[in-house]
């Protein structure tokens, strides 16, 4: 375990100082309902970018994109170039003028306006309970890392964690968690990258750490680039680390999942709808598109470089944390990968091995061991600083989501409509406590339960699969109806369940990774069975709500202005020069991005 | 928004900037202190304190009235 130095605390304490500080200092700013939930929309487009970029940097990002990076190497980027970058631009061009142009105050309030008060209430519920559900699953995973690295007590960490949470969004609202998420987004940048440099410089740069995760693929049964190349392999689902073919990826990962976050998830259109004008409001997406894509080689590196630097190379011995608290157990180098420890059967403290006999490692450890290995006293207190800011960024992201909608689609349209504004103000006040305690509970949840999160975030996939069907139907064909919304929401939902419920990954047992209904057919690997139950789940959405649609009665073309493109003006940006244009913005992403992704290919 | 956010994350960083700086500085030569070579604690908060600075400039920049906020 390590113990850290005086000068590491005090970072962290100069940290919570400072975030607690801007929470007190926009206090006074905060009036009406509108300043609390939406800032006033009075942000600049690259505050509102950042934190847009932010809110979705949490914990599952930092720790899970480096164990990606150690399970499939380079691969991973896929996530960011394929998986993101597209989805992050059609919003900011095409479907933002009407997220901010109709001023809807929360996603699930533009799906009243444009369809009706039942598929509101469908998105905004299922939302609700998904926002602290994740909050509290991001909660539960901090205090076991912290606890294992540092000997925190869990207890402990999730209090201090949710309560300087709790404090700066109770004070200063979603401004106070999005000038926070900008702090955090440069002390995640800041404090990972010299990890990045130290680790490469460790192993000889670029070409010494793909000479060696070449060794690494060849003991694994791929050719030598499986890990440094994202594209040469990704014409068989056998050929890659990562178990997927280029057709579910494309159509699985970079449309349907990557479509339907970031062009309909509440936590991070609230960014942008903060912003102070129609043209900031598009370019929030867009800014956020450029460290965005730039992530790969800040989190997904870490995790990469960690299977192969020497035990040796750092600051302090490798795996530290996991031999002391488990002493039985022979953690010797031999069976862990470079720094990367193997994962420990609770049980009897050994490690555990697979099907075929090799060791399992706990990659959700590569990042993590990375800080500990190569950061010494001082910068230590900076990395981990950096990653409980992405714990919090994370937590912070979902619980202003969830207070807006519950306060405005669900209390002010269903419990109490017509109070006064300071009401709802003292409501988004009050939900935000019940938000953050609601996470507690379900961190505490987690820890006890840990199968029970697993099938919570099955049910969310499944929810989540269909939705950009019925937002693109909406926002671009005028003839969708609101029953043909719902239906459609609903019948994806169900196919989502019925098609993973007859599929099982490669080596699973029948559970909640599938199989449930009977296994009609199996998928290479997790990640395929995903990709292919979104395809299943977004068709079957998009065909239920064209034909329901068409044999149910359409709204009146005026009633649907500023809400469905073609009834729409288009927004014109001349009042800003060239190359502020979300148009020049986003020709400048998509070509950096199409050279990233052919320099890694 | 009347608070304009670069000030406080200048002010965070250029604090990390000089306890790092000092402390990388007061340690240098210690064993355990620079991996791959590097005295790192020195070297980045030099890296964190020219950054806080510079977004402390920036604000301050920004809010001469000649200058408005972009």
């Amino acid at each position: 375990m390590t113990t850290l130095g005086w000068v590491d605390y005090a970072v962290m304490a100069l940290y919570f100082a400072f975030v607690l500080g801007i929470g007190a200092a926009l206090r006074r700013y905060v009036r009406t309902s509108e300043d609390f939930f939406l800032s006033g929309r009075s942000i600049p487009a690259w505050v509102t970018g950042l934190a847009f970029i932010s809110a979705n940097l949490g914990a599952q990002e930092v720790i899970g994109m480096g164990a990606s990076g150690a399970k499939y190497g380079i691969a991973t980027s896929h996530f960011y170039w394929i998986g993101a970058i597209p989805a992050m631009v059609f919003i900011g061009l095409f479907m933002m003028p009407f997220y901010y142009g109709s001023r809807a105050r929360s996603v699930p309030e533009y799906l009243k306006l444009r369809f009706d008060e039942k598929t509101r209430a469908l998105n905004a519920v299922s939302f609700a309970i998904m926002t602290v559900f994740s909050s509290g699953i991001s909660l539960y995973a901090m205090g076991k890392l912290l606890h294992l690295l540092l000997g925190w007590s869990f207890d402990l960490s999730i209090f201090v964690a949710a309560g300087v949470v709790l404090a700066y969004i109770f004070l200063g609202g979603l401004t106070s968690a999005i000038y926070n998420e900008v702090l955090q987004f440069f002390l995640i940048v800041l404090g990972f990258a010299p990890l990045v440099f130290l680790g490469l410089r460790a192993v000889g740069g670029w070409s010494g750490l793909v000479a060696r995760l070449a060794d690494h693929a060849t003991g694994g049964g791929f050719a030598p680039g499986a890990y440094t190349r994202s594209w040469a392999f990704m014409g068989h689902a056998s050929a890659n680390p990562v178990g997927v073919e280029w057709f579910g990826l494309v159509m699985g990962l970079g449309f349907v999942l990557s479509f339907g976050y970031w062009c309909t998830d509440f936590l991070v259109v609230q960014r942008a709808m903060a912003a102070n004008s129609m043209t900031a409001a598009r370019r929030t997406p867009l800014i956020a598109a450029f460290p965005k894509m730039l992530f790969p080689f800040l989190v997904i590196l870490p995790g990469m470089l960690a299977l192969v630097v020497s035990p040796t190379s750092g600051v302090r011995a490798a795996a530290p944390a996991v031999s002391s608290t488990s002493p039985t157990s022979p953690t010797s180098g031999a069976s862990a990968a470079g720094i990367v420890p193997p994962k420990i059967d609770p049980r009897t403290g050994a490690p555990l091995r697979d099907a075929a006999g090799r060791v399992v490692l706990d990659y959700d450890l590569a990042t993590p061991m990375m800080l500990l290995h190569f950061f010494p006293a001082g910068l230590l207190g900076l990395g981990l600083t950096a990653l409980l800011a992405s714990f919090m960024s994370g937590m912070a992201g979902n619980v202003t989501a969830f207070n807006t909608v519950w306060t405005y689609d669900l209390y002010q349209s269903y419990v109490r409509p017509g109070a006064p504004d300071a009401h709802y103000l003292a409501m988004g006040r009050f939900a935000t406590v019940a938000g953050v305690a609601i996470s507690v509970v379900a961190a505490y949840v987690a820890a006890s339960f840990n199968n029970i999160m697993d099938f919570l975030q099955l049910v969310f996939a499944f929810v989540n699969a269909p939705l950009f069907a019925t937002f693109a139907l909406g926002m671009f064909w005028k003839r969708t109806t609101g029953h043909g919304a719902f239906a459609g929401l609903v019948a994806g939902t169900l196919a989502a369940a019925v098609h993973h419920g007859l599929s099982l990954p490669a080596g699973a047992g029948v559970g909640v990774k599938g199989g449930y209904l009977g296994v009609v057919t199996t998928f290479p690997s997790e990640l395929a069975q995903t990709f292919w139950t979104a395809i299943v789940a977004w068709s079957t959405c998009f065909v239920v709500t064209i034909l329901v649609s068409l044999v149910t009665k359409a709204r009146a073309p005026d009633e649907l202005r500023g809400l469905v493109y073609g009834l729409t003006p288009k927004p014109v940006d001349t009042a800003v020069p060239w190359y502020e244009r979300p148009v020049a913005l986003a020709a400048v992403v998509l070509a950096v991005t199409f050279v990233l992704n052919v320099v890694f290919s | 928004m009347n608070l304009d956010v670069r000030v406080p994350i200048g002010g965070f960083f250029s604090l990390l900037g000089v306890l790092l700086t000092g402390y990388g500085w007061a340690t240098l030569g210690t064993p355990g202190t620079a991996p791959a070579g590097v005295p790192i604690d020195l070297v980045w908060g030099a890296v964190l304190l020219v950054f806080g600075v510079a977004m402390l400039a920036l604000a301050r920049h920004a809010r001469k009235p000649s200058n408005p906020s972009p």
